[in-house]
């Protein structure tokens, strides 16, 4: 029997295990759509296919899944650029489906014609340029293997109208994926093994500073473990967030330029460091001269390339997190640490987080309310800015993949479609979006996609009117030169969600805080909670851009 | 301090690009590259020749191996290794000239490969030192054109 490239595509697609695309359509795209329209497979119809790349994230963060988007030729390939950059940045597996204009025309200047593998070059783990309509199978195998093992990243194929059109008879799905030149490490090497179980055995000071590798690998499990046997504290980058249970006594919350002073205490005065599935960004370790300046370091990663990139590191161990894990729980021996733990206990009791109380509505006190509202049973997602700090801070992440946002490109516009993209493949569980009123309007027009598939996503607004992040720093560090920070004129977001078939609620007191997040978890609808903040409230501690990790600023003094 | 890396990549499209974007997107330097065929028509090899200090060199070797097309890399100055580049020199040389030009040519062990009433072109291969040499030398006639390949490497014994 004859079949078209776009059906093989599609019947590729679910045999990979793909349930759903997140994506728009367009002309190259007909001959898919086609195939779509009684394909076995769920299609989200987005309103931007930025918010498609970012729904597919989200699908992707919150399940460990591979991610599925798809937009035409040209623009609608564009409009996904953001997209595919904030899953590179944060080694999210996901599959990039574009079309493009007939073989016979590219490099033509055909009509929406772009060089989107050219475009996305850089922020992508592979891309391919089908040319050939007996490649589809085994090159959709392929990028799904590759999206999803090693570094996990994403992955484009463009595929060209004629290829989509081309027919071949009995097409075959490959069983199995052979690339010669791609084999990532995954057992750790036994030497660095006994090398770190020594240094952590005769260390006096360790901390441990996992990231969002612990979610890729899926070692959370092991790390707990590791953590029983050895008893050593535990920080968190921002993507790590859950990956340690956030209430757990050892927990320092997160390091780095918004975190807790204990975490960033702790840290500069260790005499180990722990590196987990983490990077060393720039966030993270502030002027990197000053980190950890008397610590030996052992990092965990599977990417050969971020070991020794940013922070000079001593016992480098490559491979995945969790073999690497399982290997040294096997051998660990607990260090004797109790002066260190009551050290950090006193730190903890010293420089406690917290915020003024009183005046208008806080945000922190918002973010406490879902933490205690949800009990930790729900994906909460974040825009970017002073809404993702804060949630980062006040809420406790208990689980893996309970917390998505966009890490390393720290994107605007990321968490309302990546909140869809979770309630898509959870559709049991309570999705908050944590945002801000700017980040918030970057994909604001997805609210017709949650309307249209009853997705019942909260959007909890922390509206202080203001690009707030940026205001705090033109605050600080620019004078109160306040240039073009303010975002007075702004729609009234409890119309626009009722106006889209959601329901809008606004806050402005305390005592309101709490019936209305009740109320949004209990509705079947997408709800827009609209809490108006205090306008000028800021995030501490703050260690400015380029200081050390001891010189944190503190608001509440 | 410069380098020599060999690369071994998929003989497919796109490659090139994908190395020479990695070496620009990260701010590495390229002073030459060199891609052919081997004998195995699907490997092609790109012999680059970069500098930069330890942290540099072990980060490019690190990102071009992260390249899913990459199927090797090597870094031959760390290697006991021979080096070569072609080098074609159209140099200024009248009827009186030739006779010098021709002397140093074969002091270098190179070829004339055309003549013209006021030109000669020099073919030449070797290492870095011995064109120098031959460059230094044949400045004075007037050098109108050169054109390198970049080098190509290969490491001595059975490695
Ligand atoms: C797409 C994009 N554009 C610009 C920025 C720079 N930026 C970082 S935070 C921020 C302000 C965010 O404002 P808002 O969404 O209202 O959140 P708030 O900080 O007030 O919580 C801006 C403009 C960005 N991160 N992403």
């Amino acid at each position: 029997m004859k079949y078209t490239g776009a059906q093989i595509l599609i019947e590729a697609l679910i045999k990979e295990g793909a349930d759903t695309i997140f994506g728009y359509p367009g002309g190259v795209l007909l001959p898919i759509f086609d195939v779509l329209y009684d394909a076995k497979i769920n299609f989200i119809l987005v309103r931007h296919e930025q918010g498609a790349a970012h729904a597919a994230d989200g699908y992707s963060r919150s399940t460990n899944k591979v991610g599925v988007c798809m937009a035409t030729s040209g623009p609608g390939a564009t409009n996904l650029v953001t997209g595919i950059a904030t899953a590179y940045m944060d080694s999210i597996p996901m599959v990039v489906i574009t079309g493009q204009v007939p073989t016979t025309m590219i490099g033509n200047d055909a009509f929406q014609e772009a060089d989107i593998i050219g475009i996305t070059r850089p922020i992508v783990k592979h891309s391919y340029l089908l040319k050939n309509v007996a490649d589809i199978a085994r090159v959709v195998k392929e990028a799904f293997w590759i999206a999803k093992t090693g570094r996990p990243g994403p992955v484009l194929i463009d595929i060209p109208k004629d290829i989509s059109t081309a027919t071949m008879t009995n097409p075959k799905y490959p069983q199995s994926v052979d690339i010669r030149s791609y084999n990532p490490t995954c057992l750790g090497h036994p030497m660095q093994i006994k090398k770190a179980v020594s240094a952590i055995a005769s260390s006096k000071k360790p901390v441990i500073y996992s990231g969002g590798g612990i979610m890729s690998s899926g070692a959370a499990e092991e790390l707990q473990k590791f953590v029983d046997i050895t008893g050593i504290p535990v920080t968190s980058t921002l993507l790590g967030l859950g990956g340690f249970p956030g209430t757990h006594p050892l927990f320092l919350g997160m390091l780095g330029m918004h975190g807790t002073k204990y975490a960033n205490y702790a840290i500069s005065n260790a005499d180990l460091v722990i590196a987990v599935g983490s990077r060393f960004d720039d966030r993270v370790t502030g002027k990197v001269d000053e980190f950890a300046p008397a610590a030996t370091v052992i990092h965990i990663d599977i990417d050969p390339s971020s070991i020794s990139k940013n922070v000079l590191v001593h016992i480098p161990i490559v491979g995945d997190a969790k073999h690497i894990l399982q290997q040294i729980n096997k051998e660990a021996i607990p260090p004797k640490i109790n002066d260190w733990t009551e050290q950090i206990e006193q730190w903890k009791k010293d420089y406690p987080l917290g915020y003024k109380k009183g005046g208008k509505l806080k945000p922190q006190f918002v973010i406490e309310k879902i933490y205690e509202v949800t009990g930790g049973n729900a994906i909460i997602t974040t825009e970017v800015g002073q809404n993702q700090m804060w949630a980062a801070q006040y809420y406790k992440f208990e689980y893996p993949r309970s917390f998505l946002s966009s890490g390393g490109l720290g994107t605007m516009g990321y968490g309302f479609p990546a909140a869809i993209g979770a309630q898509v493949a959870n559709p049991d569980m309570v999705v908050f979006d944590i945002a801000g009123d700017g980040s918030f309007q970057m994909n604001i027009q997805e609210l017709a996609t949650a309307i249209q598939y009853n997705l019942p996503v909260n959007v909890a607004i922390l509206n202080n009117h203001n690009l707030g992040m940026v205001r705090q720093w033109q605050e600080l560090f620019f004078n109160k030169r306040y240039s073009y920070t303010s975002m007075a004129v702004q729609p009234d977001f409890v119309k626009v969600a009722e106006a889209y078939g959601a329901e809008g609620i606004r806050v402005e007191t305390e005592e309101e805080v709490v019936p209305a997040l009740k109320s949004a978890i209990d509705s079947k609808k997408p709800v827009v909670l609209d809490f108006w903040v205090e306008e000028e409230e800021n995030v501490f501690p703050m260690v400015p851009a380029g200081a050390s990790l001891t010189q944190m600023l503190e608001g509440m003094a | 301090m410069r380098h020599t890396i060999s690369v071994l990549v998929e003989n497919r499209f796109g490659v090139l690009a994908r190395v020479a974007g990695l070496f620009s997107g990260r701010g590495y330097n390229i002073d030459s590259l060199c891609v052919g065929e081997t004998d195995d028509p699907t490997i092609s090899r790109m012999t680059i020749v970069t500098n930069g200090d330890n942290r540099i060199i072990e980060q490019i070797e690190k990102q071009l191996n992260k390249l899913i097309d990459v199927i090797k890399v090597m870094d031959v100055t760390k290697e006991d290794h021979v080096e070569r580049e072609l080098v074609l020199i159209k140099v200024g040389a009248d009827e009186a000239q030739r006779a010098r030009v021709l002397e140093i040519v074969e002091i270098f062990r190179g070829k004339i490969i055309d003549v013209s009433p006021k030109t000669m072109t020099v073919e030449i291969t070797g290492d870095e030192g011995k064109i120098n040499g031959i460059t230094e030398m044949l400045k004075p006639f007037g050098i109108k054109e050169l054109v390198r390949t970049g080098k190509v490497a290969v490491v001595r014994g059975e490695k």
